[in-house]
């Protein structure tokens, strides 16, 4: 069976399909760097978090980080991955000014993670699988600054050393939309275990880019890598530049050689960096300063107790015991912040209602002001608060919507608001009699047209009475005052 | 003369108040005023340092708080980083550097009190067998040839400067560091005792590295003892250094009276080199006799992987020098020749900065972990270490201990050898095999040659079985009674 691919290209010798596998460089979260005692804080004093064993002064040697084996370690766990108890540490030599040793150490033959994989939710409800080749821990450089000075280059030091851990996919993803729904997916389940931030702006997640193109059926082609994308849109982006870029190649009889090129976001395009010749020659032999690493099987075990719920255990028990549907669900888990915001509005209330206003009144409330999860422009007691009012009552639906508003703008509970405003609901059923009768009366010719069979004008009538009520009416008491009435009249 | 004790001497004396620290280092310090220009076994001595200490020591010496060491005047080969106390490696690319910090080692000699005169010569960046490749230039050894006495001998390499400084009584002991012999080579050449514990034994922390997974910190002393006590005080588990060991440093000085009886003493046969001097084969038999004499049985064993020791350790020495010497780039610290921009400052610094030996190395280095030459060369080398290893496992399974010759020559002259690097590596051929193994080894002065020059045999023993060696090694030096002096010496 020939499946079309759901993103292809189709160019003048026919239909293209996209083959893209991803490295990211993932900053691990720990106090201090890989093999050093030095603060890895991000925007600190230049070179103020810089020790003697990361300035790679003679005689300095490295000492491995235990928690940040135990966050890379957290890492593959996540990835339900094979956690390696004995992998090595090598050392990456090339010369460069912020590489203050000559050398990187990374893992290049045995890495601490082996083969994993990640689902995704892509926007048609599909999920697929992208497969993990490897997760190794490396060092990360320090960094040069050519703007500051006319003739000379800068170097800050501060990153010198902090613990990065490459997460390798397989060629698995077949479109920028799964590029993305890749990145995103990831960049949740690092921030769900608190092993990277995920935050690509500070550089604390980047990623290369391995593209190439070939037509359905065919073994891979040869690949282009774009090096240190710092945005999922960009990396969406320059999966299809690079990919229209190598059809164009192919097409016009050209050969795509393999090389490593730049995304340049502002044209759109990649680049090329250096060509296959140029590259460096490594020289990787294992770091005779470090012994390899071991880990104990009970060790991995008692991290492996102590992880956090997941977002997609989270997303399954969000729909299994809250009844949410698995869009809903997927929204809420994405970010572990909103979760946990949801679930604290839903505690002890009906949690399909709670799932509605956050997703909808309290998320277009975030955008619209610029605030975030962790900064809400109404907290989730709050807006609790303001579902619970409607639960026994207080307020209907519609006066809820205006409650809301006025909690973000003034930063009162809906308790407050409601008494201040006197929005509480009617249900006096003589003030809805009265009401209904004062409409039926003004609309002589609509309860002609509805008793001759326009049924569509009951909720015209609705709307009258609600706004006869200024609103506070309680629709259920309407609804029944309406239908007793019209069927009186009816009579 | 003060300057002739032994360690253990000076320690009585001290704690009877016969003479005080400051005496004791005042009388070397003057030594070393005296010779040192002659045999420049100091790059930097650290004259008001070391008077500090010493005064320190006499307080501490008054108030009962004597430490193993308290008050003993030391040198230190210039690869330790000492705190404020410059330290070059014996290269130019680190010529104005001085260390913010102190190097575990010695940093546990002060903690025991030691006196530290200040920073011996040494081959650059510790490649060499004859201190001649240090940009601060030669160390002349203090022995002479009787029949020569203007050839000037090198003291041996890479720890040539402590070597010369011991035995001409400028220190009563000294640090070195020994990747391929160059703590047993320089003993055997300057009549000293000269041990490379197990690796992992001294923490390598705060020592410039020339090749990690080779590089043992040791001490020299005159007597075996002596070097007994001062490994005592330099070992012990670092948490700094991943390679060190966490492993309790047992009583060493101790075991230098256990004697040998009961013990099987090994003699691998491949250790019969072709062009060895007749005089160092008997030397060796007279080894062997004088342990059976004390109890020990000899046996015949068979390290069939040493022929290819040599080659091995000049490409992983190399391989690892390559990149542990890539940090002198003169951006941050040591020399710096300005460039036209980034690779051309690398190359000027580089090129002005290293000697031609470390060069060549960092070349071979280079070379031997390429793509396309790293399974031929590194590969194959770290398989053959392991077969190394094997063969001393194998041969452990039977003998305590194993005895051989420390070198194939006595002390040659400057500007012998220096032909070919080939013929300096061949000096390494004994001592390589225990740093590929990671085994302790010591080097005891035995006796003469025909020229009156020092010989020295090796005790190799089990990994962090240095009692062992020390226990052989005591033995040997009772039965030899080497009593010989070199000819230039504090008070001669």
């Amino acid at each position: 069976m020939t499946m079309q691919p759901k993103y292809a290209i189709e160019g003048s010798t026919g239909t293209w399909e996209v083959v893209v596998g991803l490295e990211v460089h993932a900053q691990v979260i720990s106090n201090a760097k890989l093999f050093s005692g030095a603060a890895t804080a991000f925007g600190a004093e230049p070179n103020s978090q810089v020790s003697f064993v990361d300035a790679a002064f003679p005689g300095m040697l490295p000492v491995i980080n235990a928690e940040c084996v135990a966050q890379a370690v957290r890492t593959g766990l996540g990835l339900n991955a094979r956690i390696n108890t004995v992998s090595r540490f090598d050392r990456k030599n090339y010369f460069y000014a912020d590489l203050p040793s000559g050398y990187q150490i990374s893992q290049f033959e045995h890495p601490i993670v082996g083969t994993g994989e990640v689902e995704v939710e892509l926007a048609d409800g599909s999920t697929k699988v992208i497969g993990i080749t490897r997760l190794h821990l490396e060092q990360d450089a320090g960094k040069s600054i050519h703007d500051q000075h006319p003739t000379k280059t800068l170097i800050d030091l501060n990153r010198s050393g902090v613990a990065l851990m490459e997460i390798v996919s397989e060629p698995d993803i077949r479109s920028p939309e799964e590029a993305g729904a890749y990145l995103r997916k990831l960049r949740s389940i690092l921030r769900y275990l608190g092993t990277c931030d995920g935050n690509m702006e500070e550089g604390s997640m980047r990623a290369d880019v391995n593209v190439s193109v070939r037509k359905h059926g065919e073994p891979y082609r040869t690949r282009c890598e774009v090096k240190n994308v710092n945005s999922i849109r960009f990396v969406m982006q320059a999966v299809e530049a690079e990919a229209a870029r190598q059809v164009e190649v192919w097409e016009s009889g050209g050969t795509v050689m393999q090389e490593t090129r730049l995304f340049d976001s502002g044209r759109g395009i990649t680049r090329s960096m250096r060509s296959k010749e140029d590259a460096h020659d490594y020289r990787y032999f294992p770091d005779p300063d470090l012994l390899p690493l071991v880990l104990e099987e009970d060790w991995i075990a008692s991290l492996k107790a102590a992880l956090p719920e997941l977002p997609d255990a989270k997303r399954a028990r969000f729909i299994q015991s809250y009844g949410l549907s698995p869009y809903d669900a997927a929204v809420l888990v994405a970010e572990k912040a909103t979760a946990d915001f949801y679930e604290t509005v839903a505690k002890g209330r009906d949690p399909k209602i709670a799932a509605n206003w956050v997703t909808g009144d309290f998320f277009a409330a975030v955008n619209r002001l610029g605030r975030s999860i962790e900064d809400p422009p109404v907290t989730a007691a709050a807006l609790g608060g303001l579902l619970d009012l409607m639960a026994d009552n207080t307020i209907n639906g519609r006066i809820a919507k205006d409650v809301f508003e006025a909690m973000v703008e003034t930063g009162k509970d809906a308790a407050t608001i409601v008494d201040e405003k006197g929005l509480r609901q009617v249900t006096d059923t003589g003030a809805i009699d009265e009401a209904v009768d004062r409409i039926l009366a003004a609309n002589p010719d609509k309860v002609e047209e509805y008793r001759s069979g326009k049924d569509k004008l009951f909720g015209f009538f609705v709307g009258q009475t609600m706004n006869a009520m200024a609103g506070k009416g309680n629709p259920g008491l309407i609804n029944e005052t309406l239908k007793r009435h019209l069927a009186a009249q009816k009579e | 003369m003060l300057t002739d004790l032994t360690i253990a001497q000076a320690r009585d004396g001290l704690r009877a108040k016969e003479f005080s620290a400051v005496d004791l280092t005042m009388a070397h310090l003057h030594a070393i005023e005296k010779l040192n220009t002659r045999l420049n076994a100091f790059i930097t001595v650290s004259h008001s340092q070391a008077l500090d200490q010493a005064r320190a020591a006499d307080a501490a010496l008054a108030a009962g708080e004597a430490r193993a060491l308290t008050g003993i005047p030391l040198a230190i080969k210039d690869l330790f980083c000492t705190a404020g106390v410059r330290t070059t490696a014996g290269s130019k690319i680190l010529g104005p550097f001085v260390p913010p910090y102190e190097s575990t080692v010695t940093a546990n000699l002060l903690r025991d009190g030691a006196v530290l005169l200040g920073k011996t010569n040494l081959d650059e960046f510790a490649m060499g067998s004859s201190n001649m490749t240090s940009a601060y230039g030669p160390v002349e050894n203090p022995w002479k040839r009787k029949q020569d006495e203007t050839a000037v001998l090198v003291p041996g390499g890479s720890s040539g400067g402590s070597a010369a400084s011991v035995a001409a009584r400028l220190a009563m002991g000294a640090t070195g560091t020994d990747t391929g012999g160059s703590i047993r080579q320089p003993a055997s050449f300057c009549g000293l005792v000269g041990v490379k514990p197990t690796y992992g034994r001294c923490s390598r922390w705060g020592v410039v590295a020339f090749a990690s997974s080779l590089d043992h910190p040791g001490p020299f002393a005159r007597t075996v003892r002596d070097s007994a006590i001062l490994l005592g005080s330099m070992a012990g588990h670092d948490p700094k250094d991943s390679t060190s060991a966490a492993v309790p440093v047992p009583d060493f000085e101790a075991a230098c009276a256990r004697g040998v009886k009961g013990l099987r003493i090994g003699v691998p046969r491949e250790y019969h080199s072709d062009g060895m001097p007749a005089e160092i084969d008997a030397l060796w038999q007279q080894g062997l006799d004088w342990l059976r004499a004390a109890g020990a049985e000899i046996v015949d064993v068979s390290l069939p992987y040493t022929k290819y020791g040599l080659a091995t350790y000049y490409i992983v020495a190399p391989a690892e020098a390559s990149s542990n010497l890539a940090r002198y780039d003169g951006v941050r610290f040591g020399a710096r020749e300005n460039g036209e921009d980034l690779r051309d400052l690398y190359e000027r610094t580089r090129a002005e900065g290293f000697g031609p030996e470390v060069r060549r190395r960092v070349l071979i280095g280079t070379y031997v972990l390429s793509a396309g030459y790293y399974d031929a060369y590194y590969l194959r080398a770290q398989k053959i270490r392991a077969l190394i290893l094997k063969d001393f496992t194998d041969a452990f399974a039977h003998v305590d201990a194993l005895l051989t010759p420390t070198a194939p020559s006595a002390a040659f002259a400057q500007g012998e050898n220096m032909d070919d690097p080939i013929k300096m590596y061949l000096n390494d051929l004994f001592t390589v095999p225990a740093n590929l193994a990671g085994v302790p080894a010591a080097s005891v002065p035995v006796g003469l040659d025909a020229n009156g020059l020092p010989l020295g045999l090796q005790v190799i023993g089990k990994p962090f079985d240095e009692e062992t060696v020390f226990a052989v090694s005591a033995t040997l030096e009772q039965a030899a009674g080497f009593t010989a002096l070199p000819a230039i010496r504090a008070g001669g």
